[in-house]
């Protein structure tokens, strides 16, 4: 059991919880996931880590209120526990010195670029950061993000706050503006990473994406998380969760999310942001 | 043999159990037991041999005549209590375990008649213990202060840990999802094997001292190293099971209602998918084809039926003579009306145009020369194409070992399986005091193997830790 030291809502659908978890604050890296279930009815789901405390023996978890069990873990609060909290698991992110970074981000896919963005500034690059949401009210990490970057570009789809567009609008206004990158990361929703990694892997720049695809243990176990990559089948939880966004079978992804659509107890949202709410 | 062989009686007792018609509605165990005379009759066919040749079989060696002649005797639970000095799990073996390939297989009844069920008459015991007396405090050994880690609470890691709690040892189980029990729980279905069973079995061990930390993943929340250096851990056994499900390349695998049986049966067995304030949903297929002959094909193609299906199909490359699956588990299928399309092989799996699998394509097989296994390797035979309807598919055709550890563990040997190398006779692997066993070294095999192989390392750490 772990026990939630605090709990703040960032819009009106998204949260972020800190968690008492040393253990897996020591060991975490960057681009890690942790497997949680807040009730013994609840599925198990991961959330990435999106920040963590060694010394306070903390992790924090950002996650968008969609489906049932998203439901539950949002209704508790600060000092209660979470009943199962295991990790870290998946595959770190590869970090070097790359020179030149753009780092994109859509929606509650924020929460998992900010530590990537933070390692990556940590390993000398330079940070382009692109971030985007549909509306003022769902952008998140603003501040967090602006203090590790080295330039921060915010939009949103409705004009709300900043400026209108996508990120990939963005991220096209600097490709044609003549800009170079050494490295991309895209995440955010499935639909969001699929077009924008493709103007980034079009611009020759190496690219990678986190996937959520469904998952249940989390360890390798189950097969249940697969995806398609360069046309061999890989497994999200002990291959990835980043993967290569050339080699992404995006349309796999995607079918595969909706694998349980007519399940859903919850009244069901627009597609779209059920994928977002999986991260 | 000391019984005149007038008083022998030639059929064995069988088992009652749910008729087939009822039992596909429900999760509920199939056998119902024997009774007390019931249990009584069928030990009295035991000749109790002088040289007892179903104790060879055993891979734990379970005094298997003397706990026989305590159940002749109404002794039930000192007969439960001989099966407990060499076997930590009885009510969980007398259930699964292969019998009729292991001590079953050389009783020397089976000559001329059937040979005795020792399975049911240690299913037996075990379960008039539990529900009549309670279990019984072994006898312990004061605590010696060494720290011995085991990663995986399946059953080559709970019998390491029963066997070294009651040598003084302090010992923690490490498992990684959030009930222990490894495959017993996430694996084999309530039908075959009663949750509430192995929970007992677990309960008993934690009550002997054994602690046990759920949500813990060795080698990602800390490896094995760590284990040893940081956390003063003597030595670790790792029984982490088989792992990741092998699929068949074949095109539109990932179709969406195509799981693999470890994703089927965990999401109806651990996440109880089939129950209905459970979060973890299931596709309930009309018609589900489960590809694979062993035990963990029948369990899915079982479960199948039991989530709805109005057809449960078995797709086996083989005939079934090959099959791995134990013969009674073949026939309770078969009972329950399971559809078997024997001698044909997957060749695709089709999908409508939003994803969903509805149908697997299929070629006819048939048995040339015996392959390396021994078994007559199949050979498709041309043009013999043909097509099945359905809605799920699930892949039952084996795991690759678990990765965590093989991949944190540097100094360890991996063969080219990617299993642990550990020697079988002492569970040491190349590693200085880290030990395997199970389904890690082995690759997918039975839960009594695991059972003998935690045994066997359990050996070689009191050895090497010293008591």
């Amino acid at each position: 059991m772990a026990t939630i030291i605090k709990r703040e809502q960032l819009s009106t659908q998204v949260v972020r919880m800190r968690v008492h978890a040393p253990r897996i604050a020591v060991k975490r890296k960057a681009g890690q996931f942790i497997i949680l279930r807040p009730t013994a009815d609840s599925e198990r789901i991961p959330l990435t880590i999106a920040n963590a405390d060694p010394a306070g023996g903390w992790v924090e978890i950002i996650f968008q209120v969609v489906g049932a069990t998203t439901t539950k873990l949002a209704s508790l609060k600060e000092g209660d526990t979470i009943l199962d909290f295991a990790g870290p698991l998946g595959k770190p992110t590869h970090i070097e010195k790359f020179g030149r970074c753009v780092c994109m981000g859509g929606g509650v896919g924020v929460a998992p670029l900010y530590p990537i963005v933070c390692a990556l500034k940590a390993a000398g690059n330079h940070i382009t950061a692109i971030i985007g949401a549909r509306s003022k009210d769902l952008v998140i990490l603003e501040e967090e993000m602006r203090a590790q970057s080295d330039r921060l570009l915010v939009t949103t789809d409705d004009g709300s706050h900043v400026r209108k567009g996508f990120v990939v609008t963005v991220f096209d206004e600097l490709i044609a503006a003549g800009e170079k990158f050494d490295f991309a990361v895209v995440i955010g929703p499935v639909m969001m990473m699929k077009f924008t990694s493709q103007k980034s892997v079009a611009a020759g720049i190496p690219t990678v994406s986190s996937l959520n695809p469904i998952m249940i243990d989390g360890t390798g176990m189950c097969g249940g998380c697969r995806v398609s990559i360069g046309g061999e089948t890989k497994f999200a939880c002990v291959d990835g969760p980043e993967f290569d966004a050339a080699k992404i079978d995006w349309d796999l992804l995607v079918r595969r999310l909706g694998s349980y659509v007519p399940f859903e107890k919850k009244a069901l949202q627009d597609h779209a942001c059920r994928l977002e709410g999986v991260r | 043999m000391n019984q005149a062989p007038s008083k022998i009686r030639p059929d064995p007792i069988p088992m009652r159990e749910q008729p087939a018609q009822e039992r596909i509605h429900n999760f509920n165990e199939v056998p119902h037991g024997y009774s007390e005379s019931e249990a009584r009759q069928e030990a009295a066919r035991c000749l109790q041999c002088k040289k007892p040749k179903c104790v060879e079989g055993c891979p734990v060696n379970v005094q298997i005549p003397q706990f026989i002649q305590l159940i002749v005797d109404g002794k039930f639970t000192e007969a439960a209590r001989k099966i407990k000095e060499t076997n930590a799990l009885p009510a969980v073996c007398g259930r699964v375990c292969p019998q009729e390939e292991q001590c079953e297989k050389l009783c020397i009844m089976g000559n001329k008649y059937k040979p005795v069920c020792i399975g049911n008459l240690e299913r037996f015991a075990a379960d008039w213990e539990r529900e009549h007396e309670g279990y019984a405090m072994p006898a312990m050994k004061p605590k010696n202060g060494k720290k011995i880690g085991v990663a995986g609470s399946g059953p080559a890691g709970l019998t390491v840990a029963g066997e070294l709690i009651k040598e003084g040892y302090d010992v923690t189980i490490f498992e990684a999802l959030h009930h222990p029990g490894g495959v017993l729980v996430y694996g084999i279905p309530e039908f075959r094997l009663p949750k509430a069973i192995v929970r007992r079995e677990i309960g008993y061990l934690e009550k002997l001292g054994v602690a046990l930390e759920t949500n813990f993943i060795v080698g990602k929340t800390a490896t094995v190293d760590e284990l040893m250096s940081q956390e003063g851990y003597s030595a670790i056994f790792v029984g982490s099971g088989a792992g990741l499900p092998s699929f068949m390349r074949i095109p539109g695998e990932n179709s969406i209602g195509v799981y693999s049986a470890n994703e089927y049966l965990t999401r109806s067995n651990l996440m109880q998918a089939y129950h209905e304030n459970a979060d973890t949903p299931i596709i309930r297929g009309k018609r589900v084809v489960t590809v694979g002959g062993g035990n963990v094909a029948m369990d899915s193609a079982r479960t199948a039926i039991r989530l709805g299906a109005e057809k449960s199909m078995i797709v086996y490359r083989r005939s079934e003579e090959e099959m791995p699956a134990r013969k009674a588990e073949v026939h309770h299928a078969k009972d329950e009306g399971i559809e078997f399309h024997l001698l044909c092989n997957p060749v695709a799996i089709l999908a409508d145009d939003k994803g969903f699998a509805r149908g697997i394509r299929c070629i006819r097989m048939e048995l040339g020369a015996p392959d390396e296994s021994g078994r007559r390797r199949p050979v498709p035979k041309a043009g013999s194409e043909f097509e099945l309807e359905c809605d799920v598919v699930i892949i039952a055709i084996g795991n690759r070992p678990n990765p965590l550890i093989p991949d944190t563990t540097p100094d360890i040997k991996i063969s080219k399986w990617g299993t642990i190398e550990a020697n079988e006779k002492d569970g040491r692997t190349s590693k200085k005091f880290v030990y395997a066993g199970g389904d890690i070294v082995t690759g997918a095999a039975t839960v009594i193997l695991a059972m003998g192989a935690g045994k066997a390392a359990a050996g070689s750490i009191m050895e090497d830790v010293g008591k």
